[in-house]
């Protein structure tokens, strides 16, 4: 595989669709259907957390089955946060994504030693001892989750209004596909996908390649903390559910029908996968039928993912 | 003698109840080529994988420039200039031959940091004169926008060279670099590798006894695991123990 080069009307594309984002508070006012922007605000975080999956898997070759632990994480730490009087995102976000980087590199320093199935069972088995952890801790409300006493303020701002926490899941999301969007291309993007491609190799030409697998494990951990830290102020609870193996699961399906590899695989898998659930669940509630036929149908003709149906270009980059 | 960039004393390996490596005494000085050669199965493949760090020894050590590397990962080695081209081609096939070169000179230590997060690579024109620099020496200018899986397996060893040559190396460890290749592209790398022998050491190991005679300074045989001559062209084609191991006269 090529290095990922996004197609050159991506960007003017995701500028389109950012002017739309930020017009859709207003617009979904406007025709009384405010209930939508919590819908909205549910897609953007969930595109933020199958984003960080896609670093690890799509552009890191690492088939993690417990990415849903560090979004769990997250949640609780945003939850103990308010809990222990701290009621602001400034610090209690970035508490997120620092207890959840800490954990994956607890969880990759140990689990990056191994390669392939054992892998993905490593992966699975620290999500799960978290999720039994959080089950079993009767002071954060076991299995019934920690419950947020009501939204927290950005430096200040009251994020109880429902635009006010889309923007702010949208300024979150906007950073992280810039960041995202550079390192791909920078040096360390680079390296991460040349050891997707050929572990081996790379350590023949000198480099470290544990500790770049380990460094795009951190960050996709950490950033799947401040998506969690996010749903939490969302939902209003931090509940272990999010921790549970069927949220990676539903992680990775997402990067799997978005594109994994494509920086808006994770974007676009999510928007789809949650816009069919909360379409089809109005008709039936065997709705995951038709999202195996969709996934079933994702594998067969669009292998790579619907980003990826929309190409990339392949030209080289220097001439 | 010159200094002595490779060392390798009593290496000892054993994989189950077979010894692949019998206590091997092997040199390399700064400056030569000393080729490597042996029976299939004699355990040259296993000797340079330890060499360069992909393998440990039950016992014995590498020196690799003065210093004990025996505990050294791979990568480790590769930064202390040890550089080394696969038996089997193992270039990034749908990276350009550029690209390939480029991830070589970015990987040195002196090319600064790989953790860069947001400079674009693409835009490092230093790293890509570089690894143009590199491409011309083996021949392989005019290919550096072609997919590294699309050139002839000739041209990928040659790119193969071109990246370990990227690595800046004291010392090349070429692993049967004419393997697979016909003989006009065979006689192109013996010429390359005639040339590269200028600038750095190597250690050549290679079936084809007429590269290895017209390239080495030195050639050292290996028989099951065991090191049973080292000497100039001419003591190695005299030496009654090697026509033994080679021709299968036990008498």
């Amino acid at each position: 595989m090529a290095y990922y080069r996004p197609a050159s009307w991506q960007k003017p594309l995701s500028l389109v669709l950012l002017a739309a984002a930020v017009a859709l508070p207003t617009v979904l006012t406007a025709i009384g259907q405010e209930f939508y922007i919590g819908f909205a605000t549910r897609v953007l975080i969930f595109a933020l957390a199958a984003t960080s999956l896609n670093l690890v898997l799509g552009f890191g070759g690492m088939v993690s089955l417990g990415h849903a632990a560090f979004l769990g994480a997250g949640a609780y730490v945003a939850a103990i946060c308010q809990q222990a009087g701290i009621n602001e995102a400034l610090i209690a976000f970035p508490a997120a994504m620092g207890v959840a980087g800490l954990f994956a590199l607890i969880v990759g320093a140990i689990s990056l030693r191994t390669r392939g199935v054992y892998f993905i069972m490593i992966t699975l088995a620290f999500a799960q001892m978290a999720y039994y952890l959080f089950v079993s801790a009767r002071s954060w409300g076991g299995d019934d989750g920690l419950p947020l006493n009501g939204r927290m303020t950005l430096s200040g701002i009251s994020l109880a209004a429902d635009d006010a926490l889309f923007y702010a899941a949208l300024g979150a999301l906007v950073a992280a596909m810039i960041l995202f969007g550079r390192l791909a291309d920078a040096r360390f993007g680079r390296t991460l996908q040349a050891v997707r491609e050929n572990e081996t190799r790379m350590e023949a030409l000198g480099y470290p390649v544990f500790r770049f697998r380990l460094v795009a494990f951190v960050l996709g951990g950490m950033v799947a903390g401040l998506a969690g830290a996010l749903l939490a102020n969302l939902t209003g609870l931090a509940s272990p559910n999010l921790l549970q193996w069927t949220q990676s699961g539903t992680l990775l399906v997402m990067v799997i029908i978005g594109g994994v590899g494509y920086l808006y695989g994770g974007v676009v898998g999510a928007a789809v996968l949650l816009l069919l659930e909360e379409t089809l669940v109005g008709f039936t509630e065997h709705w995951h039928i038709v999202l195996g036929l969709l996934l079933l149908a994702v594998v067969l003709f669009a292998p790579k993912g619907l980003a990826a149906l929309f190409g990339r270009s392949r030209r080289a980059d220097h001439d | 003698m010159t200094d002595v960039l490779l060392d390798v004393r009593q290496l000892t390996r054993r994989f189950g109840a077979v010894d692949a490596l019998k206590a091997v005494d092997f040199s390399v000085s700064a400056g030569e080529v000393h080729a490597l050669i042996g029976p299939n199965g004699a355990g040259k493949t296993t000797f340079i994988h330890h060499v360069s760090g992909a393998l440990k020894p039950d016992s014995g050590s590498v020196h690799f420039a003065g210093r004990d590397v025996t505990a050294l990962s791979m990568h480790r080695r590769v930064a202390a200039g040890m550089a080394r081209s696969y038996q089997i081609t193992n270039v990034f096939p749908g990276l350009s031959a550029l690209d390939n070169v480029a991830l070589a000179v970015q990987g040195r230590s002196d090319a600064g940091s790989s953790f860069r997060f947001w400079q674009p690579a693409s835009k490092e024109t230093a790293v890509f004169d570089e690894a143009r620099g590199y491409l011309e020496q083996v021949g392989l200018h005019g290919k550096s926008p072609v997919a590294g899986g699309l050139l002839s397996h000739g041209e990928q060893r040659a790119l193969e060279l071109a990246m370990a040559l990227a690595t800046r190396p004291k010392l090349l460890l070429l692993d049967e670099p004419m393997a697979g290749t016909g003989p006009e592209e065979s006689a192109r790398m013996v010429e390359l590798i005639e040339h590269l022998a200028r600038h750095v050491t190597i250690l050549l190991v290679e079936h084809d006894m007429a590269a290895v005679f017209r390239l080495a300074d030195r050639i050292s045989v290996l028989v099951n695991g065991q090191l049973i001559c080292t000497g100039t062209p001419e003591e190695v084609r005299n030496d009654a123990g090697v026509r033994r191991a080679y021709l299968g006269d036990h008498l």
